[in-house]
């Protein structure tokens, strides 16, 4: 792959390194299980890293928690006297008793005064829904169109869709979205005002159950078509150069000699080899995804995990950030691993 | 193909002047080489332009738009459309939008850049150690990079910088977002060098450099890190465009230099004040568009120096 | 019967520095139940050759002159009858077979692609045993078409696409250096496995490889190319022993005869490369590194002269009225 695909700088994905990795360790005979379970545990490490990290991080911030934690609330002297007990123990001690339970209800958010994981639970699905929409779409939209241009590498279709796909990587996503809004729901000039202006649903009464979908719907949209954009571009992009590298393999000229017409040559060898890099991309690319969602529902407004951030931050509410933090962390090594056992399972050079 | 550059052999030049010539050859080869991409000149021209406008921008708009005197001085009505007298509109508090802009690529363009000197010096460095040190330092390295690439970067950094902002670390908040960014990304460029440093390992002459007595600190010096620089150099620009897009995106949440204008702070200020339903395009607009032109600059740089630089990478 | 008859075939790739003439101005022919060997150092332009037989070549090439595959203009058919033709009447087995094939296909599956393609009788269930058959006639175990590329053998590899090669009864197969990057003694067999299946079958073979030795005793009639031209032809034991053109007897020099003392202690090669296609020298382009060249090679351009029996050769050196 080429340079572009494989630079990181935190919003590029990491990639093919990890495939090779794969690729020499399964080599042996029963490979695929023991790589599968080498690669958990791998996993599960970089997951105590994380962990660990998480907690010398907080343990830095200086003043008094517990007063924030309870501050206008009714907490009766012994649970004080515990909470601030714990508080003050000897490093080690609070360290054990975090890693034991990193998900414990201990922690609280600052604003609501509930358990920080209650708080994230609420937060949870609009953002699976609003990922979900946009990973599905901008995947499919962005491959295709990689396939497309990369097939016709250098005509019209290529160099627009090269053109507008490298201008949309980079775009901050919530300047995109500042501009959906501005153009389709404020409505400026020509532009009529058609969405809501930010939210999950209208203020009222409960609408009924088809209307209340397109209620959904109708507020999902704008967010969601930010999302696709953004992330599209560079699906598009990592299809194309992947196709292009597989274009030049020697095997597709003999596919060709066989007397087969360019679009099979193309569906049946090329682009699924191709297609290998791209899957494992979405996978990969969750931290990436993040990222975008947090900006993304801030801007709309969507009550999902970003926007929880994005008051945690104006807050700041520490507990709160410090459990979003392990979970988004969480989400991305989980995936990794995901994309690395994809890769053994799926390319027969890696299986036994 | 027989174009290759004839180097006279005179008994009288020193090993060095050679080796002078044979660079100053080969990058005249090189830049010749970059001017056939057409899209990397055109990326050196905006990006030549942006540079430009921050290091003038002084000189047209003498008064730093983040002063408190400014603002409160500001004459302009708020949030207005362009006229004749604020050829971009005005702010929330009635500055002109332009003048913003100005100066606020001084900022971000002054992130962008020392936030990657850092990431890239870090990553180098890392690299570098991880790919030539086979035992349990490089190890330890690469493990460490590992680690680090996988966190993902906006929570990252945002943890990093509201604990800063806290502990009032390293005071200016500048210097703070400069080396939050910086150390957000390192990972990815000490993946891809350590990548490289262990193919350039590999190679024969480096292996008859052991041989023949060369230390690590000399075969790191004198070999890989040649080997690695271009490589390094066209992964630099890439990273720039990434650390300016994440100085925004910390800005606009609120998380960047206080007291100091950037495109991104722009955006935040707009959001915060109700641009978008009050329709101010004129404030909304510009700053992002800047951003995705100076990104895009550096995008297609990266991408023209990848042309001239890959066959030379790839072994032989 | 002429099975190919190659008339004035020149291809020049149009590249960023200018047109670069890659094949300039080919006759050959090739009988069925022959083979014939095309010699020659990298950049002669004979892999370009073989591609434009199936006109494989990428579409910045120009082609022009004519090629005739049993009496059918293959440059002039239509895009169907070409995909017909391809596999079909003819096939070619591909320089490089490492990686030639589909790395994540099994081989049997890639195998019965073009006979599913061409053969209408042909359906997944009954093509097993037809791959199965082709397995034997090259020599492999049948389970091989269960495996994958990555697991057999670089010399296995050669007769997978041998194998491939056969599998919709072709009348030509143009093999693109088939024996190198293989060991001699596999080299040994897949040539012989090549002479046996011209024998049995009756078709026409091509090989194309920079190794006239090889040549020397596969094929009946051997043409060596040099900078895009043939620059000799004849029956290929005679060009080989006993070479007319300098460039040919430089080449079958280079190749050092097992037994011969001479040989042993005076190896002999040829100085410099060969000239960049883009960028020929004046007259016969071999003069520059030719030992016999006198003043007119560097300004005549000589075509093809009868040097002996059913030979010929391009050189200012072969007196013009001999036959």
């Amino acid at each position: 792959m080429t340079l572009l695909g494989e630079s990181v700088g935190g919003g590029l994905p990491p990639q093919q390194v990890g495939a090779q990795g794969a690729q020499r360790e399964v080599s042996a005979p029963g490979g695929l299980g023991r790589y599968a379970v080498r690669r958990i545990l791998t996993g599960f490490g970089t997951l105590l890293f994380v962990i660990v990290f998480n907690f010398v991080l907080f343990r830095l911030l200086p003043g008094d928690p517990i007063g924030m934690m309870t501050r206008g609330k009714d907490v009766d002297q012994q649970q004080l006297a515990e909470l601030r007990r714990q508080f003050n123990a000897p490093l080690p001690e609070q360290f054990w008793s975090y890693i034991r339970n990193p998900f414990s209800s201990n922690l609280v958010s600052l604003q609501s005064g509930e358990s920080v994981w209650s708080v994230i639970g609420d937060s949870f699905w609009p953002t699976m829904l609003l990922l979900g929409v946009s990973t599905i779409a901008s995947a499919s939209i962005g491959i295709w169109l990689g396939i497309h241009s990369a097939w016709g590498r250098g005509g019209k279709f290529d160099q627009i869709t090269t053109g507008s796909t490298l201008t949309l990587y980079s775009m901050p996503e919530f300047w995109l979205g500042m501009l959906l809004l501005i153009f389709m729901s404020t409505g400026v000039g020509p532009f009529p005002g058609f969405f809501p202006s930010g939210g999950i649903s209208s203020p009222g009464d409960d609408l009924g159950m088809v209307a209340g979908w397109l209620d959904l719907a109708w507020h999902l949209f704008l967010p969601a078509l930010t999302l696709t954009l953004v992330y599209l571009a560079e699906y598009s992009l990592v299809m194309r150069s992947s196709l292009i590298d597989e274009m030049e393999q020697d095997y597709l000229k003999t596919a060709r000699a066989k007397g087969l017409r360019d679009k099979l040559v193309r569906r049946r060898h090329a682009v699924p080899n191709a297609l290998l890099p791209t899957i494992t991309l979405v996978f990969l690319n969750v931290g990436f995804v993040v990222s975008g969602a947090i900006t993304v529902e801030t801007v709309f407004s969507w009550p999902g995990l970003g926007y929880l951030t994005y008051t945690a931050i104006q807050g700041p509410d520490n507990q709160l950030l410090q459990a979003l933090f392990l979970l988004f962390a969480f989400a991305v090594i989980v995936a990794n691993v995901i994309a690395d056992l994809i890769v053994a399972t799926v390319d027969p050079r890696v299986r036994a | 193909m027989s174009a290759d550059v004839e180097v006279p052999v005179e008994a009288s030049r020193t090993p060095k002047q050679l080796a002078r010539l044979r660079r100053r050859r080969s990058r005249a080869r090189y830049w010749s080489e970059f001017r056939r991409h057409r899209s990397g000149i055109i990326g050196l021209l905006i990006l030549g332009f942006f540079v430009a406008i921050a290091l003038v921008a002084p000189l047209i708009y003498p008064e730093n738009p983040a002063d408190p005197s400014a603002i409160i001085n500001a004459e302009g009505e708020s949030m207005a459309p362009p006229t004749a007298g604020y050829p971009l509109g005005t702010t929330q508090t009635g500055q002109s939008v332009l003048t913003l802009l100005v100066w606020g690529a001084r900022v971000s363009l002054f992130v962008g850049l020392l936030a990657t000197i850092i990431s890239m010096t870090l990553g180098s460095l890392i690299g570098i150690g991880s790919g030539h040190y086979g035992n349990w330092f490089g190890a330890a390295l690469e493990r460490l990079t590992d680690w680090f690439l996988v966190i993902p970067f906006l929570p990252l950094a945002i943890v990093l910088a509201t604990v800063a902002r806290e502990i009032d670390w390293l005071g200016d908040s500048l210097i703070t977002i400069v080396v939050v960014i910086g150390i957000t990304s390192w990972p990815g460029t000490a993946r891809l060098v350590r990548a490289q440093t262990m193919s350039v390992k590999a190679r024969p002459y480096l292996e008859r450099a052991r041989v023949l007595g060369g230390g690590n600190w000399h075969q790191m010096t004198r070999h890989i890190l040649p080997n690695v620089a271009p490589l390094i150099l066209a992964n630099t620009t890439l990273t720039v465009a990434i650390a300016i897009l994440s100085e925004t995106t910390l800005s606009f949440l609120g998380l960047g230099p206080q007291n100091r204008v950037s495109w991104g702070s722009m955006l935040d200020d707009a959001f915060g004040t109700g641009a978008i339903s009050l329709g101010a395009w004129w404030y909304l607009i510009p700053p992002g568009l800047c951003v995705v032109l100076v990104v895009l600059a550096f995008t297609l740089i990266g991408r023209a120096l990848e042309g001239v630089l890959s066959p030379q990478m790839r072994e032989r | 019967m002429t099975l190919l008859q190659l008339e004035d075939l020149s291809v020049t790739y149009s590249t960023d520095e200018g047109p670069v003439p890659a094949v300039r101005g080919v006759t050959l022919t090739l009988d069925a139940g022959t083979t014939l060997g095309v010699a020659g150092e990298s950049g002669c332009g004979k892999s370009t050759l073989a591609s434009t037989i199936l006109r494989l070549t990428p579409a910045s090439a120009t082609v022009t002159g004519r090629v005739f595959l049993e009496g059918e203009d293959v440059l002039g058919m239509s895009f169907g009858r070409l995909r017909a033709v391809r596999w079909g009447q003819a096939s070619i087995i591909f320089q490089g077979a490492l990686h030639s094939l589909n790395p994540v296909q099994r081989i049997g599956k890639q195998i019965a692609e073009p006979i599913l393609l061409h053969d209408k009788t042909a359906s997944p269930r009954n093509v097993d045993s037809r791959v199965a058959h082709l397995l034997d006639q090259v020599g492999l175990p049948r389970r091989l078409a269960q495996a994958y590329p990555h697991q057999v053998s670089g010399g296995q590899k050669q007769r997978v696409m041998i194998a491939m090669a056969m599998g919709c009864g072709p009348r030509l197969i143009i093999a693109d250096e088939p024996t190198t990057a293989l060991d001699v003694m596999v080299q040994a067999q897949v040539l012989d496995l090549l002479k046996g299946i011209v024998k049995d079958i009756g078709l026409g073979l091509m090989i194309i490889s920079h190794d006239l030795s090889v040549l020397g005793t596969a094929c009946d009639r051997v043409a060596v190319m040099y900078a895009g031209r043939v620059v000799e032809q004849g029956p290929a034991r005679q060009v080989f022993e006993d070479p007319v053109h300098p460039y040919t007897r430089a080449l079958s020099g280079a190749f050092p005869t097992i037994g011969d003392p001479a040989a042993r202690y005076a190896p002999r090669g040829l100085a410099g490369d060969p000239p960049f296609p883009g960028d020929l020298p004046s007259g016969c382009p071999f003069h520059p590194r030719c030992s016999d060249s006198i003043d007119a090679c560097s300004t005549v351009d000589v075509g093809l002269r009868p040097a002996g029996h059913w030979r010929t050769a391009a050189c200012v050196l072969v007196p013009e009225a001999e036959r």
